[in-house]
């Protein structure tokens, strides 16, 4: 298996692109493709990866890069595999598409791939929002965040639907793997990227990327919270391999999701009956989908009381 | 060898000559035909190319811009709905100058539906970079995939051509067509060799983001391709022409254009039946003469200008409107002729696929010919339409 030592000093996503500090997407890619290799094609849809990755006359990228418009992330690595196919040679079609350009505009041309089974990686890098725009809501944005399209308001406050399941969307497909993965968990996220590259078909990986502008959080933080959000269950860490679904990583006893949103301005809003609707479905969804039969609650649907207050020592921790 | 074959048949023969390696399709109506022979042709071993059932026509040619960024000779065919569809991505690939062939079969684009002839659906995607020639016939409408690919591939172009044919008056009508052997076609097409293309060996960004301070060089560059073309257009006419017997004339085609007094402009089909109208007049003592407008980009303002010197009145055969009053043609020609005299008078006629009868035809000479006299006609005429009448 993998090691974190035995990937290239190299990187193939160099230095002096211009994300933000802290920005998950820079370090889900640049680690991704440290695994994939030299031999890789990447696509990138409209997204900061395109504006802080490749601004004319800089670029980032040390392997081919492709980029056309927002909604076509699939469809376009069909298309530059069949050239390589063609041509005879061997190099891997690798997108790296955000939640709106896969869970929304995207989503067609992703099934499309994923239907035909085109032997390509799609890799989703799920900040939850439509960062590039300045923070829209999209169909990953959990239940309750700020957005600047889901405002809160005196009426309402926040996004007031749950996040889409994109998991079951995609392995619906009856692709040969889907996995999803978090920068705060490296060997896994290693281990799961080499795996993904030695399967042949489509691949979809699902990158838990928190966005520092768009979560209001401290730009020292972006590992902590991938952790507190695996933790507490809004992020699951499992892999999905020809139908098998497997949980890669298994939280102890489940923390609340308080501590998790608590570390976000984009959740410091929510009412305590809003963090236990969420808390709920962070249950419901875990004894759904991802808890093996017989195996003990690690998730109580009411999470304990006296967690429930937002404390001045949460605001002075984690900044307004 | 001869065989009479559908113009969509003929277009698809035209793409396996070419060997194109990748041949992205979704079905639409009346394009289908050229996707489902090409499928057959794979599937029978015919044709060694990568046939990718995309899902919509957005994906199309996205995969399409993937492939031909690349390294790949790409193919495909669209019409109508599908090339709208298509729009966001036409105007991505010819800046990238990715030499992609797409036959369109021209189609009303709705509201209201239709499925027959109309140039509404290339008309609205004529300024995003592609070029567009629109044919006759079946023969041509081979002959102009085989030429598509030089022109589009050639150094000093480098863009996507649209070869455009008649919906179902070409797409669905069998003609006698003579289709060139693979041998000379290999000999007059090279295999498609890039300078730049996705290649890891030596990367390359290909569509990265551009600050205000580089896009006019950009779209410089891509109107110098355009301009450019109509001297390689020229070049691979004339040299088409000497290997396979059959000269187009090159951006336009004339007839009876040397002694003419009054001329017609027309597009795709219906210069067949203007020719056998201008033979009718002209056995009558009318001196008419016929100009093919056969190109649209790049737009045969020189070529025009030429042709038309020696004429009293220009009439312009336009078979989609454009809403400021006249049709598309009729407004370049106008363009294009400024400065000189003649009155220009436009012609709209087999609008959302109606027939252009030779009596249609006939009127469009009458009414060019009394504005060539200086009597006073109407310079918009909607000919064999309901309502006010011409």
């Amino acid at each position: 298996m993998i090691t974190i030592k035995d990937l290239p000093d190299e990187n193939l996503f160099t230095a002096g692109h211009t994300a933000c500090p802290g920005c998950g997407v820079a370090m889900s890619i640049r680690n991704a493709i440290r695994v994939l290799g030299k031999d890789t094609s990447v696509y990138v849809p409209a997204s900061c990866a395109v504006v802080f990755g490749t601004t004319f006359p800089y670029g980032a990228w040390k392997v081919p890069f492709f980029h056309t418009a927002f909604e076509n992330t699939g469809a376009c690595l069909t298309g530059m595999q069949a050239a390589f196919e063609k041509k005879g040679k061997k190099v891997t079609a690798v997108g790296f598409a955000g939640d709106g350009g896969t869970y929304d505009i995207g989503l067609q041309s992703m099934s499309g791939a994923a239907e035909r089974n085109d032997d390509v990686i799609y890799i989703c890098l799920d900040n939850e929002a439509y960062m590039n725009t300045g923070i829209q809501r999209s169909g990953g944005t959990p239940f309750g965040a700020w957005t600047t399209t889901t405002p809160v308001g005196t009426k309402v406050q926040g996004n007031r639907r749950f996040k889409k399941n994109l998991g079951e969307i995609v392995t619906a497909h009856e692709i040969p793997y889907y996995a999803t993965l978090s920068i705060g968990h490296p060997l896994d996220f290693i281990r799961k990227v080499e795996k993904a590259k030695n399967i042949k078909g489509f691949r979809f990986l699902h990158m838990f990327t928190p966005c520092i502008p768009g979560w209001k959080m401290d730009p020292a933080k972006t590992v902590e919270v991938t952790k507190r959000a695996v933790e507490s269950g809004m992020w699951t860490l499992y892999e999905v391999e020809n139908g098998e679904k497997k949980i890669t990583y298994k939280p102890g006893k489940m923390k609340s999701v308080r501590d998790y949103l608590m570390m976000q301005g984009r959740f410091r809003h929510m009412s305590d009956e809003d963090i236990k609707k969420l808390q709920m479905w962070v249950c419901k969804k875990w004894n759904l989908y991802y808890k093996e039969k017989g195996s003990p609650e690690i998730c109580e649907i009411a999470p304990p009381e006296e967690h429930h207050a937002v404390t001045e020592e949460h605001r002075e921790m984690h900044g307004p | 060898m001869k065989k009479v074959i559908t113009g969509d048949h003929a277009v698809a023969l035209g793409a396996k000559l070419c060997r194109v390696d990748v041949v992205p399709a979704y079905p639409i109506t009346p394009q289908t035909l050229i996707i489902e022979h090409i499928a057959d042709f794979v599937n029978d071993g015919e044709m060694d190319a990568k046939f990718l059932t995309m899902e919509s026509e957005h994906s199309v040619m996205s995969a399409a811009a993937a492939a031909s960024a690349a390294g790949a000779r790409v193919f495909t065919a669209t019409s109508s709905q599908g090339l709208a569809f298509m729009y966001e991505m036409l105007y991505a690939t010819a800046p990238m100058r990715l030499p992609i062939v797409m036959a369109n079969a021209n189609r009303t684009l709705a509201a209201p539906p239709g499925i027959w002839c109309e140039y509404n659906d290339s008309m609205g995607v004529r300024d995003s970079g592609w070029l567009q020639v629109y044919v006759e016939d079946n023969q041509e409408a081979l002959d102009m995939v085989i030429q598509s690919f030089r022109i589009a591939e050639d150094k000093r172009v480098l863009l996507p051509v649209m070869p455009c044919l008649d919906g179902f008056v070409l797409t669905h009508t069998v003609e006698p067509v003579d289709v060139p052997q693979q041998e000379d076609v290999d000999s007059f097409l090279s295999p498609y060799a890039p300078d730049i293309m996705l290649d890891p060996a030596r990367p390359t960004m290909i569509g990265i983001f551009m600050p205000a301070e580089y896009i006019m060089e950009l779209r410089r560059q891509t109107m110098g391709a355009v301009e450019s073309a109509k001297k390689v257009i020229g070049e691979i006419n004339d040299e088409f022409a000497k290997v396979f017997g059959r000269n187009y004339g090159g951006m336009i085609d004339t007839y009876m254009m040397e002694d003419a007094e009054v001329a017609l402009v027309t597009m795709g089909t219906v210069t067949s039946t203007s020719r056998e109208v201008v033979d009718e007049l002209r056995k009558v003592g009318k001196k008419v003469g016929l100009v093919k407008l056969r190109f649209f980009r790049p737009f045969p303002v020189d070529e025009l200008r030429k042709a038309l010197s020696g004429v009293s009145a220009v009439g312009v055969f336009d078979r989609s409107i454009s809403y400021h009053g006249g049709g598309p043609a009729f407004n370049e020609i106008q363009s294009a002729l400024y400065g000189m005299t003649m009155p220009v008078v436009n012609h709209l006629a087999g609008i959302g696929g109606r027939d252009v009868t030779r009596e249609q035809i006939i009127k469009m000479f009458e009414i060019t010919i009394k504005a060539g006299k200086g009597e006073k006609v109407n310079t918009i005429n909607w000919h064999n339409t309901r309502g006010e009448t011409v």
